[in-house]
């Protein structure tokens, strides 16, 4: 028996594997999907792809770090309760951060295309993804940072050989809430009620009396919130961030919301956690290297038999 | 339905670009070897020389190139730019983009075009990858410019069945090698690496690596090296370098729980990161990197706390502190003139500043042929490395590698590698 239990201690059975790679797969998945929110909802109400959602987010990221170092939460002589302190601030003007930054940026530059041809808008989030690119390689040059681990990485499994820390917890239930949330709020709040409003027909929506200009900017200043919000837990959970981490994590983030139906918010949190899914399993059983071909040959295969993606509605026609 | 053919041709588009961004290996022969190297009489023995480097002046490997850069200069300033009656002009070139945050084929053929078109340029010092002196040795060879790489160490740039089939014929269309290296290639670096886990008292190893030339290379051979002394290799997976977290795979290797993983790759191609996963991951093995991640910033991604105690290095000679002779000189000199300690490839920029100079001397003439000749045979070189000199592919004769360790967010020499072989 003691040889047996030693052997197992320290190599798991594939049952045990598989379930770290599903539990890699999902914590990282629940990230993915906190992006796609905010690409979905944008998309949902003007039809826009904002590329620069994921260079918005590695600007929170390089925010977050600067705070962590700001309020010294970095440093050895940190308690505990003063990096929980700190952590719950950095949250909010993370989100604040932002969301203006998205707001402005609709404001500056997409409200005076808002009648021109779609492609207009494409292109011109295309061009503020660079600028915001550059912007972050400027404030913290081209290498990568790393972020010190502020959570703790507790193991809520007795069993060796799965791990299910307070970290991964952290992140799962973080994104759950929001996705309740802002079905919730779509659904059934005023403000829902004219967002859904203007998705269906900005003009019709105007002439109800629905501000449409305020709509879209409270969508834009949510999505960028949302953007905010996770780039501090990305920042915790990854532990590394770069001025080039907008770019695969939007390309992620954006093909979970495709996947999962554009526009459609549950589905964006299930296109992120098919996502994280596929690329841990792929990783694990096929090679890392294949993950993001995998990501995407699933994406190819779901829009040629499901164009609308897996939760959305076939109804709408934006592009 | 037209919904479907944007959202199908994006997503194609993007599937297309990341499968192709994966894999960035294999030129294509040119074949001729028409052209023969002369040696000009009516060349000039007289007037201004241009040499110029070809590293990545951007991206994470800047804190390194600064150096090299600084020994280059060091080692011009010392002659004051001159060689005879010739006036040396420098130019320091960018083979990275700020964008890419590292190296791109793009500027180093670009460096390389420039270089061979310009015909004051008689010595090019470059590059620092080895997947970019794949794009830059052909050109260079072309119009049969000297090329001294102070970094470069993938083993089929140089030697004739070491690396592909048709490496190294496949960079030297003219038939006639240009590359020279002061560094040892990697057959030595992956091989002693392994020597130096079994010495460690390492038995089983799980081998990553980045897919690029220089990463693949040396964990094959560290593989192959590993097999003859039947250390267990585990398993062998390239990671995608684009990729952000690599827990999956880590939760892979730690059900194979080996005594080691052996990363081939540079900080640039997430060497940090790897440091920092594994230990995300619980696993408690040794991780030994090669020369690529043998630089402060590797320690600075890994995270310190992560890589103390933990993190081997291997590097294709002896680090700054631990030069003995010239290279200590040059050390106190560095730190005299820069203020700081130099990195660890400072020391092969001044070495290959000085063989420029060298080559430019013993030729006595502006002319490509007869300073590319002249570098060939030089032999006996009594230089900041020691003495040594370049075999017929180029190589340095130099055999002595080390082995360092992260010690309080630091390197820490260990050991000279292969001194004695076992």
């Amino acid at each position: 028996m003691l040889p047996l239990l030693a052997v197992a201690d320290t190599a798991p059975d594939w049952f045990t594997f598989f379930l770290q790679q599903c539990i890699n797969g999902l914590t990282y998945g629940a990230l993915i999907a906190l992006i796609a929110l905010g690409y979905t909802m944008v998309y949902g109400i003007i039809g826009l792809i904002n590329f620069a959602h994921g260079d918005l987010f590695m600007l929170g990221t390089f925010l977050a770090l600067t705070l962590i170092s700001a309020f010294g939460l970095d440093t050895p002589d940190a308690s505990s309760g003063a990096i929980a302190v700190g952590l719950l601030a950095i949250f909010p003007i993370a989100a604040v951060f932002c969301g203006a930054l998205n707001l402005a940026v609709d404001r500056i530059v997409y409200k005076p295309l808002r009648r021109a041809p779609k492609l207009a808008p494409l292109v011109s989030a295309i061009g503020v993804s660079f600028i915001f690119q550059n912007i972050g390689l400027l404030w913290k040059g081209p290498a990568d940072l790393s972020v010190p681990s502020l959570v703790p990485r507790t193991d809520f499994f007795s069993d060796p050989t799965l791990e299910f820390t307070v970290k991964d917890l952290f992140l799962t239930l973080t994104v759950l809430p929001i996705m309740f949330g802002l079905t919730l709020l779509v659904k059934y709040t005023r403000l829902g009620k004219s967002m859904r409003a203007v998705s269906q027909n900005p003009t019709a929506a105007q002439l109800m009396g629905i501000h449409v200009e305020r709509v879209i900017g409270n969508t834009f200043a949510m999505g960028g919130a949302l953007a905010g919000f996770a780039s501090v837990i990305y920042a915790l959970y990854i532990n590394t961030v770069g001025f080039q981490i907008g770019y695969i994590n939007g390309l992620y983030a954006f093909t979970a919301a495709v996947l999962g139906g554009i526009g459609n918010i549950p589905g964006a949190v299930l296109g992120g956690l098919v996502i994280g899914l596929v690329r841990s399993l792929g990783a694990a059983y096929v090679g890392a290297r294949w993950a993001t071909a995998i990501i995407f040959g699933i994406l190819i295969v779901i829009l040629i038999f499901r164009p609308s993606g897996l939760l959305g509605e076939r109804t709408r026609e934006k592009v | 339905m037209h919904r479907i053919h944007f959202w199908t041709v994006w997503a194609s588009t993007a599937a297309a670009a990341c499968i192709c961004g994966c894999n960035t290996s294999s030129s294509t022969p040119s074949g001729s070897t028409t052209a023969t190297l002369r040696v000009n009489p009516d060349a000039p023995k007289s007037g201004a020389i241009r040499i110029v480097s070809s590293l990545p002046r951007t991206g994470s490997a800047k804190q390194q190139s600064d150096t090299i850069v600084n020994g280059i200069k060091m080692a011009f300033d010392e002659a004051e730019y001159k060689v005879g009656d010739f006036t040396i002009e420098y130019s320091d070139l960018d083979d990275a983009t700020a964008a890419a945050g590292q190296w791109t084929a793009e500027s180093e053929a670009a460096n390389a075009k420039e270089a061979a078109n310009d015909p004051n340029v008689m010595v090019y010092i470059g590059p620092y990858n080895s997947g970019a002196a794949k794009t830059s040795m052909p050109i260079l060879n072309n119009v049969g410019l000297l090329m001294i790489s102070p970094a470069v160490s993938a083993v089929g740039l140089t030697k004739p069945g070491k690396g592909e089939d048709n490496e190294p014929g496949v960079y030297r269309p003219t038939g006639k090698p240009n590359f020279t290296r002061v560094v040892p290639a990697d057959d030595l670096q992956g091989s002693y690496g392994a020597d130096w886990a079994h010495q460690l008292g390492i038995k089983s190893a799980y081998i990553l690596d980045d897919n690029q030339v220089y990463g693949k290379g040396l964990a094959d051979i560290f593989r192959d090296r590993c097999q003859e002394l039947e250390i267990e290799v585990l398993g062998q997976d390239s990671i995608d370098e684009k990729e952000q977290d690599f827990k999956p795979l880590m939760t892979k290797i730690k059900s194979t729980n080996p005594d080691m993983i052996y990363f081939g790759g540079t900080t640039q191609t997430k060497g940090g990161q790897i440091c920092k996963d594994m230990v995300a991951a619980g696993l408690n093995c040794k991780l030994m990197v090669p020369d690529g991640c043998y630089e402060a910033a590797f320690i600075e991604a890994a995270g310190p706390e992560n890589a103390n105690g933990r993190v081997y290095a291997t590097f294709g000679g002896l680090p700054p502190k631990n030069q003995v002779g010239k290279g200590k000189e040059f050390v106190e000199k560095y730190q005299e003139k820069y203020g700081s300690m130099p990195e660890a490839y400072a020391i092969y920029g001044y070495e290959a500043g000085k063989v420029a100079l060298e080559a430019i001397r013993q030729a006595g003439v502006k002319d490509r042929a007869a300073i590319l000749g002249a570098a060939f045979l030089i032999k006996d070189f009594d230089g900041a490395l020691g003495k040594w000199s370049f075999d017929e592919n180029g190589d340095t004769t130099l055999k002595k590698l080390s082995g360092s360790i992260v010690r309080d967010g630091d390197f820490e020499f260990v050991r000279i590698l292969g001194e004695e072989k076992n």
